[in-house]
């Protein structure tokens, strides 16, 4: 069988994001990097495989498909059958895993990306770090992270949608390692204790331990 | 068995719910939501949905919210029914969760504040944000160019069929253009205009819109 082409980067969060898929999918992959640095995201080869300039995109034969979080559902979907679940058992248990990864998407992703972009990314490029974005975008965040414990503590399950492991608590890894980690905001954790639990169980997971390898810690 | 929604009918992401039903025939039931009372944050809505947000579905045992989340499970637990909005291949569904993904990252943040400033701000009694504006609509000009060039290849987002992708814009795109003097950001781009006027023109739409304001 032919390797799933990954364009991207090893550190990079949405790249990070479908090698993690990918290992616990047992899929083998070749990842061929972009260069943000020299702009290489927005000049014609790249943008022929996502019109967006974003990284990463995937090359599965004669699919192309970008945005990290289709590129994880077609490979959990396409490889079903090898490695780990990672859409629930049943299409019921599929609705929860797609509301939890929603959920990653819409709530968690917004502050998360805007605090490691302005304590991490910014500063990385020259410019000063807005304290009062990290401030504002803390509070959002620490609001949803109290559901997340409210639900662990209340439903008494191990992961987001149920007692599996999922693209839900997938889809969280790369920005909240950065998060946890680089950024500094690990005490997110500390008032939290199932969240923590949470955290612990999927960071330690033997994929990830792979992926992590190659992102800042 | 009738699906209970909650959320008032001029919410956007509410009507993206109501046109995943009417397209498929599913029966429902607007359960209101009084919004401008805070109703979302009170215990019995948290207890439903915990981030007070709309929609939230209930049918039968099954709790649901996200309307990207609802519009999935029911498009798939209803495959063989009504208009299909989920392609038909393998292949044809990760292009449907590609382009709703770039609903849900690239053009929804900027359609929000969009309609956040020039909608909804005058109602709550807040100021507009003159700048947030400005760079909303720019950066949303640049999302819509890239759907220029797609759509002038391809009849529907994510092929020759109508999907959950195109369907997750209409509601933003509905007040954008009749709500806003933004609406030139798809009128003036030939192959999105052609794109808007054929997905706002399905009976399903005419329908939701038609419901109770």
């Amino acid at each position: 069988m032919a390797k799933v082409k990954v364009y991207g980067l090893p550190f990079s969060t949405c790249t990070a994001r479908v090698l993690a898929c990918l290992h616990e999918k047992e899929v083998d992959y070749e990842l061929i990097p972009v260069n943000l640095m020299a702009g290489a995201h927005k000049q014609p080869p790249f943008l022929a495989l996502n019109p967006f300039g974003q990284i990463p995109a995937i090359e599965d034969g004669d699919l192309t498909l970008f945005e990290s979080r289709a590129i994880t559902k077609y490979l959990s979907n396409n490889y079903e059958g090898r490695g780990t679940k990672l859409l629930g058992g049943t299409v019921r248990e599929q609705a929860i895993v797609e509301e939890w990864c929603e959920v990653e998407a819409q709530q968690f992703n917004p502050p998360s990306y805007a605090i490691v972009q302005q304590i991490l990314i910014i500063p990385m490029r020259g410019g000063t770090t807005d304290a009062s974005v990290v401030e504002s975008n803390l509070t959002k965040l620490s609001g949803v992270l109290d559901v997340y414990e409210e639900r662990f503590s209340k439903t008494k399950l191990n992961y987001l949608a149920g007692d599996f492991f999922s693209l839900a608590d997938l889809h969280h890894l790369p920005f909240a390692h950065y998060l946890f980690n680089a950024a500094g905001q690990g005490h997110l954790l500390d008032s939290r204790p199932h969240l923590k639990a949470w955290w612990e169980q999927i960071s330690s997971r033997p994929a990830w331990n792979i992926v992590k390898l190659n992102m800042k810690k | 068995m009738v699906v209970k929604v909650h959320g008032p009918p001029y919410s956007s992401s509410t009507r993206t719910v109501l046109a995943c039903f009417v397209e498929k025939g599913i029966d429902f039931e607007i359960v209101p939501v009084d919004m401008l009372k805070g109703e979302q944050k009170k215990p019995e809505f948290l207890a439903l949905q915990p981030f007070g947000k709309v929609p939230v579905i209930q049918d039968g045992d099954l709790t649901l919210f996200e309307s990207r989340a609802i519009i999935r499970y029911y498009a798939e637990k209803y495959a063989g029914q009504g208009t299909s909005l989920l392609g038909k291949t393998l292949e044809e569904r990760a292009l449907v969760e590609q382009w709703l993904e770039v609903e849900g990252q690239n053009y929804n943040p900027h359609g929000y504040h969009l309609l956040m400033q020039l909608v909804y701000a005058t109602k709550l009694g807040m100021p507009q944000d003159e700048a947030l504006i400005d760079k909303s609509a720019e950066l949303l000009g640049k999302v819509l160019d890239v759907y220029e060039e797609r759509l002038s290849k391809s009849k529907y987002l994510a092929g020759d069929f109508y999907s959950l992708a195109d369907l997750s814009h209409l509601p933003f795109a509905e007040l954008i253009v009749n709500a806003t003097d933004k609406g030139y950001l798809i009128r003036e781009r030939k192959h999105v205009n052609a794109w808007w006027e054929d997905i706002s023109s399905r009976p399903a739409w005419k329908k939701v819109m038609a419901m109770a304001i």
